[in-house]
């Protein structure tokens, strides 16, 4: 059996999301996981894909493909999942990989199944699985029918766990065939205004909802997150209300993180917010009301006025 | 955390605007150890004060509604979070523009600044209406808005400084214990922090109360019901201006909505739509909300009819589409069957109080009453009408308070007539001659769920012999609810005899050898008197104000059958469990006994021809009772009289009422006997006699010398007001309720207007009347007077006005009528010697 | 420019959201509903399109009937036009809902039509790329920023810190994300606008997808009620000690 699973890279090393996808297509059974990458050959990152149990790694180059074409990608991987007998394509359930996905379904007139949490092969062209539905707040139970399942993996539901037995990892380079129209639309990248660590990958992100009060609550919370390494989240509300840019949120129309501890303050925990951070491995909520949702979520509390806590926190920490 | 309580002196649930107003008065009155709860976190644990619109009306027909409205606003005032907006309640029909003069003049009665506006002048206090959607307006200048949230949270905070209190918020109670079942005592309250032992517990959890009350085992005449509110702004015309508001409260009141600035946004408020009732049980919890458990999805469909008729109103200012409809709910808010809030101790557990369906306007106020009550205080305001205990219990079904609320709550901003009546839950209960009455024609009133006659198509041949002495009503208004019928069944009835169906009395008996100490502890009459005398008497409260009016039959040494109205059955029970000494048991007779009123001066041969009994005024003379046969019925009769002829109430098994209203009527067709409705009963007969009738003339607020209802002698026996009434008796009355008649109908139009009730009474200069202890004058009862061809009012005067053959004036409808004080004291004005009722 | 904007009817949940007793859809008893956020979004941008570039727009769901409630909110906001697909209740899936869109779309001479990048509710992110291949036209998704003129549109998101930029020809589908805009609150005027207007309906067939969904179902929480490490300032040692702990501390 073979898997074909798109990987993103994130500077030199595989995504953290593409990771997660590797861990899942590996527990879809006996397979060979045969992926793809989009980046010359010699910089494809094949150790640590070995560790993930990648056996074979198609390197797209951009002498061949330059840059992001969704339909191009979807069409590399449609004629790879053809040339390995494929019974699975997968990808990270990143914007990219839900993008490509649905463009290979659209290529193949297969279904698509997006930000699965489990799948397992039920015989024949069956497979079961568990989706992220509202943004992981509910999950679906559903069975796909298909010669090949399409699907992406949530990136905040699957830990990435590499393969016990690292494989023996070829890169091949690959050639893709294209029409003109599976380039139509490509990107056009240059660095986003805003610099700084991205709210997707943070490793600590400080949270600040209708509780901050205004649009000038923020700096000591961007005080806190500085000293943290972090950056600065918000919810729903701050963002509708124009206090803050649109990219700092964090919810299920906005971000959805992942970091090691996510301080939300004065943030009720809106279940659109939930959605943005329970994949945060902790959450310390600080927030007036004992009874706000987020603490339903969080490990712990501190029950206290941001505007009090958040300046006491920082003198702590500066003066350690 | 705090140490959670492991007791207290009571828990009050919810932290509303009545939870903390509660609180706060309870501490002044120096409870300690109080816990207050919530499920919800402060200071807006998601109830309905969270999402009000905040502003205050002073005018109210009803007397406790204003005046708890009063006490509410002088307490925001103290608080400092009311700001004065003024308010104006538009017009855009001729029916309308009569009833903004009516309450003119009812505010003129409560002493409300209120003013009629014309379209222009309207248009100059709110540049933004379209004056030509209008016919005018009523311009009330010390309408305001407060901030009940902040107010609520100073009044919670000043009872925890004071060391009174503990706040439990985030905190749901599960459980009330009661010991001993119904009627028992509160013991406790479970909640999901712990469990609290107290001996009380209210329940002032607005919409959630009913859930709350079946806690405990008691059921709550509440249900939720949506009101629909939007929000639009930004208004460019409220951009500059200061503060949250700045212009007058309009209430378009034809629409059924209302339009307030709040800020840089135009609220815009609805009772026009569906009636949507919610059932407590469905209400989201905080979790599961959006916006607060009380703050559910709006229901565009219901509010967009509405939109056009805002638009028509305000058409520049909400016609701006730069201007968005921002904040849309269908907030929840509590209804009651009679629109009045639910205050006191409730019937099913002692120490189990309710303060619940009070709305912003009166929550400090009901919050203060509850506090007076539970200290054992009588009320500052006479808080009767709101009795928790007033309801019976086919009243507290859901059935029953969902069906008044569907049909009370497009009435919110209605013309409602003072005698309209209910239409749905009906006919809930009937008395054994109901079928009769229906063949009759009756047109039927409801009091306490009884379906009462108030007058028989069948007499309409009476209008001609009585042609000319009717005194019927030309305007539309007041010939609502009304017949000329009544006043041809009260010439009848004093011309020949009337059989009146008084099925819906409340029987209620007192037994056992504690009961003569019973009756008389509650009685200022003396009621130990022999066996088979029937005594008139007044209940008081500690204060001397009147509590209950009704009469008592001794039946035997430990026997005692207390006979008073059906709308005042249920409080009057409670008023009697709550004194009721060790050896006295109270039974409820009510649905075991009915009473038919033969009255009138051959009421005498009517009954001597179906009895043997001797019936005679020396055989059976007044205010005594006795069982006597009436063909095979034995009857209690008991020869009084509520419209001032010779006759009798006569009792009888409730299976058995049929056979002797049959019996009755064949007797009486020889003798001229007609049916008589309430219509006679409990106004033209009662007025012309001068008889008082609780809740109109009796209230708390009046005392037993002012009502001129003392006797020569005080009985030695202590009972409930005593020390307070022989106060009464040395101090001059400061005011007398007197009888008025009124010298002339014409009104401008020339059309006769006739008063009635609570109308503000002016002295001949047109001013208003106060008395000493700042009362007001206002007629407290008005009807014909068919016998002496005159209209009736009754009113408290002041003693210098108190003057017979002195001239005033009377208010209505925006219109001044002359009257004369025809009685000042309770001489009756028809057979002033009483000489029909002795005969 | 003549703007087709994708909509769909979804639940307003707010801190729970619950399953119906049999596991095939959201309790929504106590809930409103609304037009999924992204596409709120998507609804403002095509009215702000047409307010500068002028046109009109049409809007359009696949839903119940009662989704004519979210085809008025789109009216009231400015959409000029509305379309129902009406369907009888069944979940539609992702393949079936690009076909149907396509069939109105091809009656219709749209140049542009923009759709959310997601439903709130199913999550399937593909109605826009499977419309456009129907098409046969240039897709972007996720986009936060679009630029119009008479030849194209240029659209922009963000990923992973870096801009993407993309050159389409019209016409073109374009799926947008919240943020993209700060979507308008209705006007009374256009709320009584959209109460008049009429409906377009019509009524596809519902077809069969090799992706079923059998039950929904709310995920088991790991966590549990948070602990309170104090109250106020004076709590601060006490988060310091665990921020320590967790490893945060550099």
């Amino acid at each position: 059996m073979t898997v074909v699973c798109l990987v993103e890279l994130d500077g030199a090393e595989p995504a953290d999301a593409s990771l997660r996808a590797l861990t899942l297509a590996r527990a879809l059974g006996d397979t060979s996981v045969q992926t793809v990458v989009f980046a010359e050959s010699a910089s494809v990152p094949a150790a640590a894909l070995a560790d993930y149990g990648v056996s074979d790694v198609y390197a797209v180059e951009p002498g061949a493909l330059e840059g992001y074409a969704p339909q191009a990608w979807a069409r590399v991987l449609a004629r790879l999942a053809a040339e390995t007998g494929a019974t699975a394509v997968l990808a990270a359930g990143t914007d990219r990989g839900n993008e490509v996905l649905a463009h290979l379904g659209a290529i193949t007139g297969l279904p698509m199944a997006a930000n699965c949490t489990i799948v397992t092969p039920d015989g024949g062209q069956t497979h079961r699985l568990v989706r992220h539905r509202w943004a992981g707040l509910l999950l679906e139970d559903a069975v796909m029918e298909a010669p090949i399942a399409l699907f992406t993996v949530a990136t905040d539901a699957v830990a990435p766990v590499p393969a016990q037995t690292p494989a023996a990892v070829a890169v091949h380079v690959h050639k893709p065939e294209l029409a003109e129209g599976d380039l139509r639309v490509r990107a056009a990248e240059s660095p986003a205004g805003a610099g700084g660590a991205s709210l997707a990958t943070a490793r600590v992100v400080v949270g600040g909802g209708r509780g901050v009060g205004g649009p000038d609550g923020f700096a000591p919370l961007e005080e806190l997150a500085g000293l943290l390494g972090g950056v600065v989240g918000v919810s729903r509300v701050v963002t509708s209300e124009g206090w803050r840019p649109h990219r700092q949120q964090v919810g299920q129309t906005g971000t959805k993180i992942t970091p090691e501890l996510y301080l939300a303050c004065g943030i009720s925990g809106a279940i659109q917010h939930i959605a943005g951070c329970a994949g945060a491995r902790h959450i310390i909520a600080i927030n007036t009301d004992p009874g706000a949702p987020i603490l339903a979520h969080a490990d712990y509390a501190v029950i206290g006025d941001l505007h009090q806590v958040i300046p006491a926190l920082v003198a702590a920490l500066r003066a350690r | 955390m705090t140490d959670f309580p492991a007791r207290a002196s009571a828990v009050i649930i919810g932290a509303g605007i009545v939870g903390n107003s509660l609180v706060h008065h309870l501490a002044l009155l120096g409870w300690r150890d109080l816990v207050l709860v919530d499920k919800g976190p402060m200071p807006n644990p998601g109830g309905s004060t969270g999402h009000a619109s905040n502003f205050i009306f002073p005018i109210e027909y009803s007397k406790m509604m204003f005046e708890l409205t009063t006490d509410s606003t002088e307490q925001y005032k103290e608080l400092g979070v009311f700001t004065q907006s003024g308010g104006i309640e538009v017009a855009r029909t001729a029916a309308r523009m009569m009833e903004l003069r009516r309450r003119c003049s009812q505010a003129k009665s409560w002493g409300i600044p209120a003013e009629v506006l014309t379209p222009g002048e309207v248009n100059k206090l709110v540049p933004y209406l379209d004056e030509s959607v209008i016919l005018g307006g009523a311009y009330f200048p010390t309408v305001g808005v407060v901030d009940s949230l902040r107010g609520g949270t100073l009044m919670r905070e000043q009872a925890q400084r004071s060391g009174a209190l503990t706040v439990l918020a985030g905190t749901e109670v599960h459980g009330i214990s009661v010991d001993g079942g119904a009627g028992g005592r509160v013991r406790g309250v479970t909640t999901s922090a712990g469990e609290i032992e107290t001996g009380n517990v209210v329940i002032c959890c607005g919409v959630w109360s009913p859930r709350v009350a079946r806690m405990a085992g008691a059921r709550l005449a509440l249900t939720p019901v949506v009101h629909q509110m939007i929000s639009v702004g930004p208004i460019a015309l409220f951009a500059d201006t200061p503060g949250e508001i700045s212009y007058p409260i309009v209430r378009d009141v034809d629409t059924n909505m209302y339009e307030r600035q709040h800020g840089g946004d135009m609220e815009v408020g609805s009772y026009a739509h569906r009636p949507i009732v919610v059932p407590p049980d469905e209400i989201p919890s905080i979790e599961e909300s959006v916006l607060s458990p009380t703050e559910l999805p709006f229901t565009q469909d219901d509010f967009d009819p509405q939109l056009a008729q805002a638009l028509e109103l305000m058409p520049e200012l909400l016609g701006d589409e730069r201007a968005g409809i921002r904040y849309a709910i269908n907030g929840l808010i509590s209804m009651t069957p009679d629109g009045h809030p639910i205050l006191g101790e409730m019937p099913e557990a002692r120490g189990l109080w309710a303060a619940a369906a009070s709305w912003i306007k009166e929550g400090p106020g009901c919050g203060r009453a509850v506090a007076e009550l539970m200290s054992g205080r009588v009320p500052a305001v006479d808080v009767h009408e709101a009795d928790a205990a007033r309801f019976y219990p086919h009243q507290r079904t859901t059935a029953h308070v969902r069906a008044r609320a569907r049909e009370g709550f497009n009435k919110m901003y209605g013309i409602v007539h003072p005698a309209e009546q209910w239409e749905s839950s009906r006919p809930l209960r009937v008395s054994p001659v109901y079928e009769r009455e229906r063949a009759l024609g009756a047109f039927f009133y409801e009091t306490a769920g009884w379906e009462r006659p108030f007058w028989y198509t069948s007499n309409a041949p009476l209008l001609d012999r009585y042609a000319g002495r009717l005194m019927e009503r030309p305007a539309e208004w007041e010939s609502r609810w009304w017949s000329p019928v009544i006043n041809a069944e009260h010439l009848a009835m004093r011309d020949a005899c009337a059989l009146v169906d008084l099925s819906a009395f409340a029987i209620l008996e007192i037994t056992g050898p504690g009961a003569l100490d019973a009756v008389q502890n509650l009685s200022v009459v003396q009621v130990n008197v022999a066996n088979g005398r029937v005594v008139y008497t007044s209940w008081l409260d500690e204060n001397g104000g009147f509590r209950a009016d009704l009469t008592v039959m001794r039946l035997g040494a430990d026997r005692f059958r207390v006979v008073t109205g059906g709308a005042t059955g249920q409080s009057d029970a409670k008023w009697i469990l709550d004194h009721l000494p060790v050896g006295a048991a109270l039974a409820d007779l009510t649905s075991a006994w009915t009473t038919i009123g033969l009255w009138g001066p051959r009421a005498r041969d009517v009954l001597a021809s179906v009895t043997a009994d001797d019936v005679s005024h020396a055989g059976f003379p007044f205010g005594t009772c006795r069982e006597i046969e009436i063909g095979n019925v034995v009857v209690l009769a008991s020869r009084i009289s509520y419209v001032g002829e010779l006759g009798w109430e006569l009792h009888a098994p409730i299976e058995q009422g049929a056979r002797l209203w049959d019996t009755l009527w064949e007797a009486g067709q020889p003798h001229g006997l007609v049916p008589a409705g309430i219509g006679v009963y409990g106004t033209t007969g009662r007025l012309e006699k001068g008889y008082r009738a609780f809740g109109a003339e009796l209230t708390p607020d009046y005392t037993l010398t002012e009502a001129g209802m003392t006797r020569p002698k005080v009985k030695e026996q202590p009972f409930i007001g005593k020390e307070a009434y022989l106060r009464q008796r040395q101090e001059p009355p400061c005011a007398i309720l007197c009888t008025l008649t009124v010298d002339s109908h014409a009104s401008a139009d020339g059309t006769p207007r006739y008063m009635l009730g609570g109308e503000p009474i002016l002295s001949p200069a047109g001013e208003r009347l106060v008395d000493a202890k700042g009362r007001p004058s206002y007629v407290t009862s008005a009807g014909s007077g068919p016998s002496v061809g005159k209209h009736l009012l009754m009113a408290y005067l002041p003693p210098e006005y108190a003057v017979e053959g002195g001239s005033l004036l009377v208010e209505y409808m925006g219109e001044q009528y002359p009257v004369t004080v025809a009685v000042a004291g309770s001489t009756p004005l028809f057979d002033p010697q009483n000489e029909r009722v002795r005969s | 420019m003549e703007i087709l904007v994708c909509v769909k009817r979804v639940p307003t949940v707010g801190g729970k959201i619950a399953v119906t007793p049999d596991g095939q859809e959201v309790d929504t008893r106590m809930s409103g509903f609304s037009i999924s956020p992204h596409e709120e979004c998507a609804v403002e941008e095509a009215v702000q399109i047409t307010e500068r570039a002028g046109g009109s727009v049409t809007v359009l769901t696949l839903g119940p009937e009662a989704a004519i409630e979210q085809l008025r909110d789109a009216l009231a906001l400015g959409a000029g036009r509305a379309v129902l697909l009406e369907t009888d209740g069944r979940e539609w899936g992702p393949i079936a809902t690009a076909a149907a869109i396509a069939a109105e779309v091809r009656a219709h001479p749209y140049d542009l039509v923009l759709l959310g990048n997601e439903a709130a509710d199913t999550g399937d992110y593909q109605v826009g790329i499977r419309l456009a291949h129907e098409l046969g036209w240039p897709v972007a998704t996720g986009i936060k920023n679009l630029s119009v003129s008479a030849g194209g549109v240029v659209a922009r998101r963000e990923y992973r810190g870096v801009e993407e930029a993309y050159s389409l020809p019209l016409p073109a589908v374009i799926t947008v994300k919240e943020g993209i805009n700060l979507p308008r609150y209705p006007s009374l005027p256009g709320r009584l606008r959209a109460k008049r207007a009429a409906i377009e309906r019509s009524a596809p067939d519902w077809a069969a997808e090799g992706l079923r969904k059998e039950t929904l179902r709310v995920p088991a929480s790991s966590k549990h009620q948070a602990t309170v490490l104090g109250h106020g300032a004076d709590a601060v040692p006490e988060l310091v000690r665990v921020l320590d702990e967790l490893g945060v501390l550099s």
